[in-house]
C-alpha cells in the first residue's frame, strides 16, 4: 500500500509553548513530521504559536503560520489555505484538542479535510473516559474499577463503593492536571473538586487506587493493513501514584518475565486496535501488582506522546517520522529503517543497553509549591542516558541534570524518619534510597518503603557499596582495576574526587595515565544483529570502542542539556541551526547532548550524536575520541559555556569568543570595569559578604536595589528591594550573604524601559539582528517579559544609541559569533544591564520575526566566515537595521506555569518563572499583541467584565486605560479604593469586597466566573495579600490577568484591535518576503 | 569471585566471571537478541551443544522459576552474559539465575563485553567456542576449542529427544487428535496444541512413521530441534513416509524436514536468527508478524526447480517482497508449495505451504516462549488443516 495519492496538502499543527507536561518533545516529533512529507511531495501547512521550534522555520513547511493554537484561528488557517488533510496527532494534546473542537464543530467537514493518523471516533474512544472504559471492557482488557460523577455528592458516593484510597481524574485534561489520590472522603471533596472544574466537560472518573504498583508503558505503532508492533517497552522505577512525566523511567523493562511482558504485548496490541488508531503511535501505560502480577491498563494516548520521543531516542526508531508516513499510507514493512539502512521499520527494536531518564524540577522557582510527587506532573525537563548497564547509566543521567546529584553522595543530611520519608516521594529520592540503605536498612525494606522495585533498590546498592569501598582511599593507591570497577558502577570523576579527597582534574588524569577511559557503542535497532549506518553513540566503559572519526574536519557542537527554566528550547533550536549550517558547509558535525526531548539529539540532525551529559568528564570524552577542529559552546546557552574554559584547558580548541572574553562578560566587576573603560552606564553595583556590608553597599547607591546571589544563573532568588528593612528580610529568609558566597547588590532602575539586542560579530563588524523593546518595565526579567520587534516607543537617536554601544562592547570583549545584551533606557539615557557571548532566548523569535537566520550565521561565522561574505551570499540582509523596517511587528509573550503550582503568586519579577514562549505576528501592534496573549491561552476578551484593583503608585496611570475599557463596553469592577478614583475619572464601577472584607468578594467572581480579565499590580511583598488571593484565583480558573501597568496599556491595544476588522492570518513565508523587499 | 574464559576457535577469547557451574564447556556460539526470556532460552531443547551470548546486559532480572521452562531442565551448553543479578525480583522468582545453572551444571561466564562478542559473531559467524573456569591459559582454551567437532553435519534431535512416546497434559474438550514427533519439542507447543483441542502423544525422534500413521491420528506436528537437518535423513524419510497421507505442521527444525522431504535443499546460516524481533510477511495474507527465532540452518527457496528467482540472503528484502506479487508457488515431488512466509530484514525464507497436499511448516516459532504470540493462530491453521481433511 504505497503513499495516498488522493491528498496534496497536509496540515499540521503543533503543540504551542512549551508547559508543563509538553516539552519540546512535540518539535522532535513535529520537524520530522514536516521533514518526512515534504519529502513525499506533500504541501505542507504548519501551524504553531511557538516561534522558538525548529519546525517554525520557513524550510520546514510550504506555509508556516505563527498563530495561535485556538480552533478560530487555526479555522482561519484552514479557510486560507484549504488544505485536504489534517494530521492531529504531533501536536501533542493542545494540537489533538484542536482538532477535535474542529472536527466536532463540522468546520473539518464543511471544507472537506480528512483526518488523519487517527480517525474523531479513535481520538474520542482514548480520551473521553467513559468510551475508553467501555472500549476496554470490550475488547475484554482489564482497568481499575471506577465509576464516574458531575458534582462531589456522586464522587463520594463512587468512592464509598469503591474504598479508599481513590484516583480521580477529570476527561479531557493532560499531564494529570486536576488529578489526584484521595485517601479519605475529605481529601476527595477537595480533589474532586477542583477536578470537575479542570475537566471541560465537568466529568471526573473516580478509580480505584493502584498507587505503590509498578506502572510500564508500551510503545506501539500500527499501519493501515493492521501490522502493529511494540517499539518499545519503559518501566517506572517510581511506582504508581508518581505521574510518569515525573517518574525516572527505565528502558527497557527489567523485571518483567517474557510471559508478562507478551502478556502486556497482547494487551497494548489490543487496546490499540480496540479504540482503533488505524495508523501512527500510541502509548499505552500499565499498572502490575507487584504481589501477584494483576495488570490493568491505566490510560492510552492515541498520538505521538512524550514518551514516544524518549521511546524513540532511547531505540533509533523514529517514531514521529513512521507515524507521518504511516498516515500518508504507507505500512510498515514499506518503510526502510534509516539506522540499519536494511532492514524495514516493521520490526521491534532490540536494545543492548539500559535507558535512563530523570526529570528536572524547578521547585526553588516556585516558593510555595508543593514539592511532593504526585499525580500531577511538575518536572519542566528531563534528561536520558545510556549505558550498558543501569548502574552506568543511571550514574551519566543523575549528572546529566547538571544538579550535584551523584550516586555516592553521602546521606548525611536524611531524615530521622527516613523509611517513612522514602513513602513520599519528591525530588532527591534517589539519595534518601542511598541513605537508608547506608544506615543500614536492608534492600527490601527500603523497597517496600519506597515502591521501588528490589531489583532498581539493589542497583543502587551496589553503587553505594562502590562508593563507600572507595572513600578514604587515596587516588594514587588506586590500580587500573579498581577505576575501572568504579567507572562501571557510573561513578563520575567528580564524585571520585570527594570520594578519594582529590581534584576532578586529577582523577581524569589518573585515569587517563592508567588507560581507564570510556569506549563509545551505537544505538543500533538490532543490539548489533545488523551493521548501523547512523553513528549514535553512548559511553561505556568497555572493552572496544565503535567510533572511529572520520577523514573530514569535524566540529563538536555542545547542547544545552535538560530543558529548566531560563535554559529552553531556544538553545536547542541555536544548537541545531549550527548543524544543519556547519553540515552544509562541509564540516562533520558531532553533537553532544543528554535530552531526549530535542531535535538536536535527532540521529539526523547532526553527522554523529553523542548522547552524553555536559560535563567536563564526559566532552573530553568525546573530544578525545573526535578528535575536533573546536568545540562550539556559545549556542547551547550556559551550560556548555561554563565548560568552555576547562575545555580549552584540556587541549581543545573553543570556536568563537575565546573563555577569556567569555569571563570579562560572566564576571560582574570585569565586566563592570570594561564598561567604565568604555565610558558606557551601568547601574552602580556593589558585592557584599555580610548583611552590615550589604547594608553599607545598599547605602552607598542607593534605594531601590536589585539584590541576587553571586553564584546562581537565570535570575535565581533575584529579588528588588526598596528599603534598608526588606533588604534585612531577603538575607534572613532567601540567601544569607557569606565570603564564599556573596550578595550582588544593584540599583534598580525604576521604570525603565528594557531592551534587549541579539547580534553576531566577526571580529571585523558586528549585525545587529534586532533591538527588542520589551513591555514590562525592566525588573521583570526579560524571559518573562512581552517584547516586540520592531521596537515600538524608542526613538531612531535612542535605537542608534543602542546599537553604538552594542559594537562597543562587541568590540571590547571582542566577540566572535553571537552577542545578546540587556539594555535599560531611563530618562533617555541607556544603561548596560549584561551582556552574555552566547546564544539567547530571543534568537529564535529574531529569526522568526525578520527571517535573518542568525544562529546559522553566527555558526558559520565561528569557523572563520565573515559578516560580509554572508550578507554576499544573501544569508544576512543588505540592510544594517533591517529589524527597524519590518512592515509587520511581532511580538514575544512569555507562558507562566502558574496553573500547575496552585497558591504561587503570579506576580513577575526579576526571577524568571516562565516554561515558554509565543509569537503574534500581524500588521499593527495591537493585534500582534491579541495574538500574542490569545496564544498563551489566556485570550484577551472583547467584552464581558474587568475586575480592577491596582497599587497605590499605578492608581493615577491606569485611569486611562480603564476609561478606555469602559468607552469599548466593558463592565468594570474595582476594590473599593480603585472604584472611587475610577469614578472621580468619570467611569462607572462597581465596588468589589477584597476578601478580607466578606462574601462575595473578588475572589468569589472569579471563580464563579464572572470576571473576563483582571488587572492587578501588586502592593508589596507581603504573602497571601488580598492581591495574592486575588492573582491566584485568576491562575486557577485561568483568567487573563495582567500585572503591570504596561501590561495593561497593551492590552487594552489589544483589545481594540480584536473589535476592528478581521485580518487574516499570513505565513511567515509571506511576512518574510515582504520584509526583504523592503 | 571465581574467573571464567571463553575463548573462539578464531583465537579471540574474552575474560569474565564465573557464573553458575564451575568446569568446562564447549558448544558453538551464538547470539540471542531477546531482551526478556532467558529462562525459555536455557531450557529450548533447540539450544543443545550451543554457548548462547544474551545481547542484553541484564540478565536473571526477575529471577527463574518452575512454571517457565520449555523442557526439563538446562539444554544450553553455556551460557554468556554481560551481567547476571544479583538480587532477582519477581513474585513468581523462585531462584537466581546463577543457582539455576549451577544446579543444572551449566558453565557461563559473566562481566564481559557482549556487544563487542556480538558484533564479531555477526562478522566472523557462528563458531567453535568454549568456556572455562579451569583453564584461564587462552592459548590452551582455543587450542582445545579447535578440537570440538562443529554444528554442520550434527545429527541432535535425536539427542535431545524423548526416549519413550508420553500423553501431552490435556485442556478442555478434545477435537483433534495429534502426535507430535520430538526432536526439541518446547512445553509451549503443547501447550497450544491442548488449546486449540488437540490431544497429542509425543513420539521419540527415531519412530518409524507407520507407527504413528496405524494409530489414526488427525493430524502430526514436526516440532523443533537443535543441529543440522541434513544430518538427520531419518527425520526426512519419515516426513516423505507422512505427506499426503496426514496433515502435517512443522515448526524450525521440523519445517526444515519437511523442505528436505519435498526435495528442497538447506543451508547454514553465517550467524542464524535468534530473537524476538523478526519481521515475517506471510505473503498469503499479506500481513507481517513480529515473530520468535532461533535457527542456524535455512531453507534455500533456490532449492526447487521451478523457484522464482530470488538470491539468498541480501538484496532489499522489503522491495524484493513489495515486488512479489501473490505468493511464489515452486514444483516438488509432492505437487505444488507455496513460499509463503519471507523474513523482511535479510530474504530469509521462513514459511510453504503444500498446495496438493495438507502440509505446512514455518521457519520460526510460533509457540513463541519467549516472544511475541503474533502467530500463535498457526495452531488454528493447524486444525483447520485436519479438519478439512476429516
Ligand atoms: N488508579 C490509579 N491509582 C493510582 N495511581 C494512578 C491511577 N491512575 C493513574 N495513576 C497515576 O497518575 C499518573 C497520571 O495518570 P494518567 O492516567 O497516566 O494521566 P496523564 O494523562 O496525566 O498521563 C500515572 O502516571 C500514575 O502514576
Ligand atoms: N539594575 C537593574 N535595574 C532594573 N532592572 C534590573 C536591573 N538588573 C536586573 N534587572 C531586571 O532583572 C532581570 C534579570 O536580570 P539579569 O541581570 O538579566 O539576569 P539573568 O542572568 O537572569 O538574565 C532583567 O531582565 C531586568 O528586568
Ligand atoms: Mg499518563
Ligand atoms: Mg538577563
Amino acid at each position: 500500500m504505497p503513499r495516498r495519492d488522493d491528498i496534496r496538502t497536509v496540515m499540521v499543527i503543533g503543540s504551542g509553548p512549551i508547559v508543563i507536561g509538553q516539552a519540546c518533545e512535540f518539535d522532535y516529533s513535529g520537524t520530522q513530521a514536516c521533514k518526512v512529507l515534504r519529502r513525499e511531495g506533500f504541501r505542507v501547512v504548519l501551524v504553531n504559536s511557538n516561534p522558538a521550534t525548529i519546525m517554525t522555520d520557513p524550510e520546514f513547511a510550504d506555509r508556516t503560520y505563527v498563530e495561535p493554537l485556538t480552533p478560530e484561528s487555526v479555522l482561519q488557517v484552514i479557510e486560507r489555505e484549504r488544505p485536504d488533510a489534517l494530521l492531529p496527532t504531533l501536536g501533542g494534546q493542545t494540537g489533538l484538542n484542536v482538532a477535535v473542537a474542529l472536527a466536532e464543530a463540522g468546520a473539518l467537514e464543511d471544507y472537506g479535510v480528512r483526518l488523519i493518523g487517527a480517525s474523531l471516533e479513535a481520538i474520542r474512544r482514548a480520551e473521553d473516559r467513559r468510551l475508553f472504559v467501555r472500549t476496554m471492557a470490550e475488547a475484554g482488557l482489564p482497568l481499575p474499577r471506577s465509576g464516574f460523577a458531575h458534582s462531589v455528592a456522586e464522587a463520594e458516593a463512587v468512592a464509598g463503593s469503591l474504598g479508599y484510597p481513590v484516583m480521580v481524574r477529570p476527561s479531557f485534561v493532560l499531564g494529570g492536571g486536576g488529578t489526584g489520590i484521595a485517601a479519605g472522603p475529605e481529601e476527595l471533596r477537595l480533589i474532586a473538586g477542583e477536578g470537575i472544574a479542570a475537566s471541560p466537560i465537568g466529568e471526573v472518573l473516580v478509580e480505584e487506587s493502584v498507587e505503590g504498583w509498578k506502572e510500564f508503558e508500551l510503545e506501539v505503532m500500527r499501519d493501515g493493513a493492521d501490522n502493529a508492533v511494540v517499539v518499545c517497552s519503559v518501566e517506572n522505577l517510581d511506582p504508581m501514584g508518581v505521574h510518569t512525566g515525573d517518574s525516572i523511567t527505565v528502558a527497557p523493562a527489567q523485571t518483567l518475565s517474557d510471559r508478562e511482558y507478551q502478556d502486556m504485548r497482547d494487551a497494548a496490541l489490543a487496546c490499540i486496535r480496540a479504540v482503533g488508531v488505524e495508523t501512527g503511535g500510541s502509548n499505552i501505560q500499565f499498572a502490575v501488582d507487584p504481589r501477584d502480577g494483576r495488570m490493568v491498563v491505566i490510560e492510552m494516548n492515541p498520538r505521538v506522546s512524550r514518551s514516544s520521543a524518549l521511546a524513540s531516542k532511547a531505540t533509533g526508531f523514529p517514531i514521529a517520522k513512521i507515524a507521518a508516513m504511516l498516515a500518508v499510507g504507507y505500512r510498515l514493512d514499506e518503510i526502510p529503517n534509516d539506522i540499519t539502512g536494511e532492514t524495514p521499520a516493521c520490526f521491534e527494536p532490540a536494545l543492548d543497553y539500559v535507558v535512563v531518564k530523570i526529570p528536572r524540577w524547578a521547585f526553588e522557582k516556585f516558593p510555595g509549591a508543593d514539592p511532593r510527587l504526585g499525580t500531577r506532573m511538575k518536572s519542566v525537563g528531563e534528561v536520558m542516558a545510556a549505558g550498558r548497564t543501569f548502574r552506568e547509566a543511571l550514574g551519566k543521567a543523575l549528572r546529566s541534570l547538571e544538579r550535584d546529584a551523584d550516586l555516592g553522595a553521602d546521606g548525611a543530611e536524611a531524615p530521622e524518619d527516613i523509611l517513612a520519608e522514602l513513602g513520599r516521594p519528591a525530588e532527591g529520592r534517589l539519595a534518601l534510597v542511598e541513605a537508608a540503605l547506608r544506615r543500614g536498612h536492608g534492600v527490601d525494606e527500603v523497597a517496600t518503603a519506597s515502591g521501588i522495585d528490589p531489583w532498581f533498590v539493589d542497583q543502587i546498592a551496589q553503587v553505594v557499596e562502590e562508593a563507600d569501598a572507595l572513600a578514604g582511599r587515596r587516588l594514587a593507591r588506586l590500580s587500573a582495576e579498581d577505576l575501572l570497577r568504579a567507572k562501571r558502577a557510573g561513578l563520575s570523576d567528580r564524585r571520585l574526587a570527594v570520594l578519594l579527597g582529590a581534584r576532578e582534574r586529577e582523577v581524569r588524569a589518573a585515569r587517563s595515565a592508567a588507560g581507564v577511559r570510556p569506549v563509545f557503542k551505537t544505538v543500533d535497532t538490532c543490539a548489533g544483529e545488523f551493521p548501523a549506518r547512523t553513528p549514535y553513540f553512548y559511553s561505556a566503559y568497555e572493552r572496544e570502542t565503535e567510533a572511529r572519526p572520520s577523514a573530514r574536519p569535524r566540529v563538536v557542537i555542545l547542547g544545552s542539556g535538560p530543558n529548566r527554566i531560563g535554559q529552553g528550547i531556544e538553545f536547542d533550536y541555536a544548537c541545531v541551526h549550527a548543524a544543519f549550517a556547519l553540515r552544509q558547509a562541509g564540516y562533520e558535525t558531532v553533537m553532544v547532548n543528554c535530552n531526549p526531548e530535542t531535535v538536536s539529539t535527532d540521529y539526523d540532525t547532526s553527522d554523529r550524536l553523542y548522547f552524553e551529559p555536559l560535563t567536563v568528564e564526559d566532552v573530553v570524552a568525546v573530544c578525545e575520541a573526535e578528535d575536533p577542529i573546536g568545540v562550539v559552546v556559545q549556542l547551547g546557552g550556559q551550560t556548555p559555556l561554563a565548560l568552555a574554559g576547562e575545555l580549552e584547558a584540556e587541549g581543545f580548541p573553543i570556536l568563537g569568543t575565546t573563555p577569556a572574553s567569555i569571563d570579562l562578560a560572566e564576571d560582574r566587576g570585569k565586566f563592570g570595569a570594561v564598561l567604565r573603560r568604555l565610558g558606557i552606564a551601568h547601574p552602580p553595583h556593589g558585592e557584599a559578604s555580610s548583611a552590615e556590608e550589604a547594608a553599607a553597599v545598599a547605602a552607598r547607591i542607593g534605594f531601590p536595589v536589585v539584590v541576587r546571589p553571586s553564584y546562581v544563573l537565570g535570575g535565581r532568588a533575584m529579588e528588588i528591594v526598596y528599603s534598608e528593612d526588606e533588604l534585612a528580610g531577603y538575607l534572613e529568609s532567601a540567601t544569607a550573604a557569606s565570603p564564599a558566597h556573596p550578595v550582588l547588590v544593584d540599583r534598580f532602575l525604576e521604570g525603565a524601559i528594557e531592551v534587549d539586542v541579539d547580534a553576531v560579530a566577526d571580529g571585523a563588524e558586528v549585525y545587529i539582528a534586532a533591538v527588542m523593546e520589551h513591555i514590562e518595565e525592566a525588573g521583570v526579567h526579560s524571559g518573562d517579559s512581552s517584547c516586540t520587534v520592531p521596537p515600538v516607543t524608542l526613538s531612531d537617536d535612542e535605537l542608534d544609541e543602542i546599537e553604538r554601544l552594542t559594537r562597543a562592547i562587541a568590540g571590547a570583549l571582542d566577540v566572535r559569533g553571537l552577542l545578546n545584551i540587556q539594555f535599560a533606557v531611563k530618562d533617555e539615557r541607556v544603561w548596560v544591564l549584561e551582556a552574555n557571548p552566547r546564544a539567547s532566548r530571543t534568537a529564535p523569535f529574531v529569526s522568526k520575526a525578520t527571517g535573518v537566520p542568525l544562529a546559522k550565521a553566527a555558526a558559520l561565522v565561528l569557523v572563520g566566515r565573515s559578516l560580509a561574505d554572508l550578507r554576499h551570499e544573501g544569508l544576512l540582509p543588505a540592510d544594517d537595521a533591517h529589524y527597524r523596517r519590518l512592515r509587520h511587528v511581532a511580538v514575544k509573550a512569555a507562558v507562566l506555569p502558574f496553573g500547575r503550582f496552585p497558591g504561587v503568586d503570579t506576580v513577575l519579577g526579576p526571577e524568571m518563572r516562565s516554561t515558554g514562549e509565543v509569537m503574534g505576528i500581524a500588521s499593527d501592534l495591537g493585534l500582534a499583541l491579541a495574538r500574542a496573549q490569545a496564544a498563551t491561552g489566556a485570550a484577551l476578551p472583547s467584552k464581558g467584565t474587568v475586575f480592577v484593583s491596582v497599587s497605590n503608585r499605578d492608581k493615577r496611570s491606569i485611569v486611562f486605560p480603564v476609561k478606555r475599557l469602559w468607552d469599548l463596553g466593558f463592565r468594570i469592577l474595582a476594590t473599593r479604593g480603585t472604584a472611587a478614583l475610577l469614578a472621580r475619572a468619570g467611569i462607572e464601577a462597581s465596588p468589589v469586597d477584597k476578601v478580607s472584607e466578606g462574601h462575595p468578594n473578588a475572589v468569589d467572581l472569579i471563580r464563579g466566573g464572572r470576571v473576563d480579565l483582571v488587572i492587578n499590580t501588586p502592593f508589596g511583598r507581603e504573602p497571601r495579600s488580598d492581591g495574592w488571593s486575588i492573582r491566584t484565583a485568576a491562575a486557577a480558573t485561568g483568567v487573563p490577568c495582567i500585572t503591570t501597568l504596561q501590561g495593561a496599556f497593551a492590552a487594552v491595544q489589544g483589545i481594540e484591535a480584536l473589535l476592528r476588522d478581521r485580518e487574516e492570518p499570513r505565513s511567515l513565508q509571506e511576512y518574510h518576503a515582504g520584509s526583504w523587499a523592503g | 569471585m571465581t574467573r571464567a574464559l571463553l575463548a573462539l576457535e578464531d583465537g579471540t577469547t574474552f575474560p569474565g566471571r564465573s557464573l553458575g557451574a564451575s568446569g568446562e564447556t564447549f558448544g558453538e556460539v551464538v547470539f540471542n537478541t531477546g531482551m526478556s526470556g532467558y529462562q525459555e532460552v536455557l531450557t529450548d531443547p533447540s539450544y543443545a551443544r550451543q554457548i548462547v551470548v544474551m545481547t542484553y546486559p541484564h540478565q536473571g532480572n526477575y529471577g527463574v522459576n518452575a512454571e517457565d521452562a520449555e523442557s526439563w531442565g538446562v539444554r544450553v551448553a553455556g551460557f554468556v552474559v554481560r551481567e547476571a543479578a544479583r538480587r532477582p525480583s519477581s513474585w513468581r522468582a523462585q531462584r537466581a539465575l546463577g543457582e539455576y545453572l549451577a544446579e543444572a551444571g551449566v558453565v557461563g561466564i559473566d562481566d564481559l563485553d557482549t556487544r563487542s562478542l556480538t558484533l564479531h559473531i555477526r562478522e566472523a559467524g557462528a563458531m567453535r567456542a568454549g568456556i572455562s573456569t579451569d583453564d584461564l591459559d587462552p592459548g590452551s582454551l582455543v587450542e582445545r576449542v579447535r578440537r570440538q567437532p562443529g554444528m554442520a553435519g550434527a545429527d541432535l534431535a535425536r539427542t535431545v529427544s524423548t526416549e519413550r512416546p508420553y500423553v501431552g497434559d490435556g485442556q478442555g474438550p478434545v477435537r483433534f487428535r495429534v502426535a507430535a514427533f520430538d526432536w526439541g519439542l518446547k512445553r509451549n507447543s503443547l501447550r497450544l496444541l491442548a488449546r486449540s483441542g488437540c490431544a497429542t502423544t509425543v513420539y521419540p525422534a527415531l519412530t518409524p512413521a507407520e507407527e504413528v500413521l496405524r494409530e489414526g491420528f488427525d493430524g502430526v506436528f514436526l516440532s523443533n530441534g537443535p543441529g543440522d537437518p541434513a544430518a538427520t535423513p531419518y527425520a526426512v524419510e519419515t516426513a516423505r513416509r507422512l505427506l499426503g497421507r496426514v496433515p502435517v505442521f512443522g515448526i524450525c527444525l521440523g519445517h526444515q524436514v519437511l523442505a528436505r522431504a519435498l526435495g528442497g535443499s538447506t543451508y547454514k546460516l553465517r550467524f542464524g536468527h535468534r530473537g524476538a524481533n523478526q519481521p515475517v510477511v506471510d505473503l498469503d495474507t499479506a500481513r507481517v508478524a513480529v515473530t520468535s527465532h532461533n535457527h542456524g540452518f535455512a531453507v534455500d527457496p533456490a532449492g526447487w526447480e521451478a523457484a522464482s528467482s530470488r538470491s539468498r540472503g541480501g538484496g532489499d528484502p522489503t522491495t524484493a517482497v513489495a515486488a512479489m506479487r501473490g505468493t511464489p508457488v515452486v514444483h516438488t515431488n509432492f505437487g505444488r508449495v507455496a513460499l509463503t512466509h519471507w523474513n523482511l530484514n535479510d530474504g530469509v525464507l521462513e514459511g510453504l505451504r503444500c498446495v496438493d497436499v495438507p502440509a505446512f511448516s514455518v521457519q520460526y516459532h510460533p509457540e513463541a516462549a519467549p516472544g511475541p504470540h503474533d502467530s500463535v493462530e498457526l495452531f488454528d491453521r493447524f486444525t483447520a488443516l485436519m479438519e478439512a481433511a476429516r
